[in-house]
């Protein structure tokens, strides 16, 4: 056999130890073993690859892969799990580029690739593949780039909007699809570089304008995009390991962003172009109303008499308790009702958090075992029996106004904690959620309001039930 | 059959291979699907590697040579904090 007959067979082996490596994901049990099985994978592909004969420059690849390897273990053993989903954003950006760079290297070396034709000329086929791959890794890599710094703090999570956004992003989309068109038919540099140029601009002007709460769709998003950016630039190298991850990871985005969606009762384009809140009259006239009533205002020693006398409790985390970073405090009080022989389970709504799946690692990482954390849907028939629902930093997916038409929450799948019999909410202030919609809960008599912040409040719980004063 | 066509075949194919496997991830661990796909989409060190690949000095040997270092960055940023999230998923004891 001919070394790329043996390359394509250790691609196949590679492709199928990536599949077998997120179909691993399907349980807490095997999942370790799938992430080796992708490693083996990944070692399997790159040895293949530096075994091709025209790769010479091994002292600068392996310098490369070197600095690079350094820089992703350090940040990787480091990061704090309330920070993965930048971590997660920033590693969508750098496929983004490095698909860049890919693509303007077959541009510049198509010979390399074996696309270059008898006449010295790249074929128009690879030309609009090259395009594909360019375009979206430029999008995905600017894009995440913005995501990463609201995630991170570096740039608020308020939405940025202005006037004529729609149109600028059309113009540019516009821009991109011309002289792509052009760059296919002239094979034109300067167009190519223009090209990315403006993947790079509307990048930016289509994520800025998203805010924090709609993240988990677009971070979600944003791994879809970095599937396709190299799918196509597997279709421009005729590669088949590119193409079929790059498939795979894009499905995988895209099916993240569509639970997301669903999550919220919004569909996708809605997220991306639309946005809570803008001008809407009829919440803040229901809000006033609201504030009129009474709000049922607890203290710790409330709470504790309240989960003491229970039987079972439901805690319902939200981003406030990452940010709060009070998932180690509410495992303590968990402990603790547990050796009281009361019942404590996690309810984890699908878009709790900034990314799919937050909240479950960061209880995981607070030493919460997975058997006592349940999805919404395996967990929202047990609220009426349930003595005590522990709202954590959730505000809008326990907000029952979600079944009201008035409301522009209405349609969006809710933790029903208001039926439980009493409702413990940990919240800072009074103020709405992310939706700028008052929630109704406050003011039913079976809420009490526990205000401060998210971990202060569950350490002064943990030392109170502690100290066993009632 | 041209180049194209097969390339094409086999997307699609993969779609459908994604979809079904993605489906079929528990949500808990969605977040470690993202990382590891984070690190598995550092595949693009594959082509990267060729383009880095022939001892010369060259635009395309720059750009090759830089995109492994970032393709790097995911692949071992990706493997590594999914390793350590998985670590942490435990039964009740």
């Amino acid at each position: 056999m001919h070394y790329p007959d043996i390359a394509a067979l250790a691609y196949l082996i590679a492709s199928v130890l990536f599949i077998l490596g997120l179909k691993a994901l399907s349980s807490p049990e095997t999942a370790r073993r799938g992430n080796l099985s992708a490693i083996l994978g990944m070692l399997i592909a790159v040895g293949a690859t530096l075994a091709n004969p025209a790769v010479e420059n091994y002292a600068f690849i392996l310098g490369a892969v070197a600095v690079g390897g350094t820089v992703g273990a350090s940040i990787a053993l480091k990061i704090q799990m309330t920070a993965l989903p930048q971590l997660v954003a920033l590693l969508h950006s750098l496929v983004g580029l490095a698909a860049v760079f890919v693509a303007k290297a077959a541009f510049y070396a198509p010979g390399n690739y074996g696309i270059l034709q008898p006449g010295g000329e790249i074929a128009t086929g690879s030309l609009v593949e090259m395009f594909l791959g360019d375009a979206i890794g430029a999008l995905t890599f600017s894009g995440s780039l913005v995501a990463f710094a609201k995630l991170q703090g570096i740039l608020g999570s308020a939405p940025v909007r202005f006037k004529g956004q729609h149109a600028l992003n059309a113009l540019l989309a516009l821009l991109i699809l011309a002289s792509g068109v052009y760059f296919a038919g002239s094979e034109h540099a300067g167009v190519f570089w223009a090209m990315t140029v403006f993947a790079l601009i509307l990048g930016v002007t289509l994520i800025i304008p998203i805010g924090g709460a709609d993240m988990p769709v677009i971070v979600s998003m944003l791994n879809s995009y970095s599937g396709w950016a190299a799918a196509g630039i597997g279709f421009t190298l005729q590669n088949n390991l590119l193409i079929i991850t790059g498939a795979i990871i894009g499905a995988s985005g895209a099916i993240l962003s569509y639970i997301m969606c669903k999550a919220m009762n919004r569909s996708f384009l809605s997220v991306l172009f639309g946005g809570f809140g803008s001008g809407d009259s009829a919440a803040p006239s229901a809000a006033s109303v609201a504030a009129q009533r009474g709000v049922n205002l607890g203290s710790v020693e409330d709470a504790v008499f309240l989960m003491k006398q229970a039987r079972s409790v439901i805690i319902v985390p939200g981003y406030g308790m990452a940010v709060a970073q009070a998932q180690h405090a509410v495992r303590e009080m968990a402990e603790i009702l547990q050796k009281m022989d009361i019942r404590v389970r996690y309810a984890i709504h699908p878009v709790a958090g900034r990314m799919p799946g937050h909240m479950n690692v960061l209880l995981a990482d607070a030493n919460v075992s997975y058997d006592d954390v349940f999805e919404m849907d395996d967990i929202n028939n047990d609220f009426p029996n349930t003595d005590v629902a522990f709202v954590i930093g959730a505000n809008d997916v326990t907000n029952p106004g979600a079944k009201d038409p008035a409301s522009p929450l209405y349609g969006m799948p809710i933790l029903e904690v208001e039926r439980a019999h009493t409702v413990l909410f940990l919240k800072r202030s009074l103020g709405s959620g992310y939706a700028g919609v008052d929630n109704e809960l406050f003011y039913r008599s079976n809420t009490m309001m526990l205000l401060g912040d998210a971990r202060e409040v569950t350490d002064n719980v943990v030392r109170t039930l502690k100290g066993g004063g009632h | 059959m041209s180049g194209f066509i097969i390339a094409l075949t086999v997307f699609v194919l993969a779609v459908f291979v994604g979809y079904h496997v993605v489906w079929k991830v528990t949500p808990a661990l969605h977040t470690p699907l993202m990382s590891v796909t984070n690190a598995i989409s550092g595949v693009v060190v594959v082509g990267a590697i060729i383009a880095a690949g022939p001892a010369e000095t060259s635009t395309a040997n720059f750009l090759g040579l830089a995109a492994v270092a970032l393709a790097s960055v995911n692949v071992f940023g990706g493997f590594i904090v999914t390793q350590r999230m998985l670590g942490k998923f435990r039964k009740r004891s």
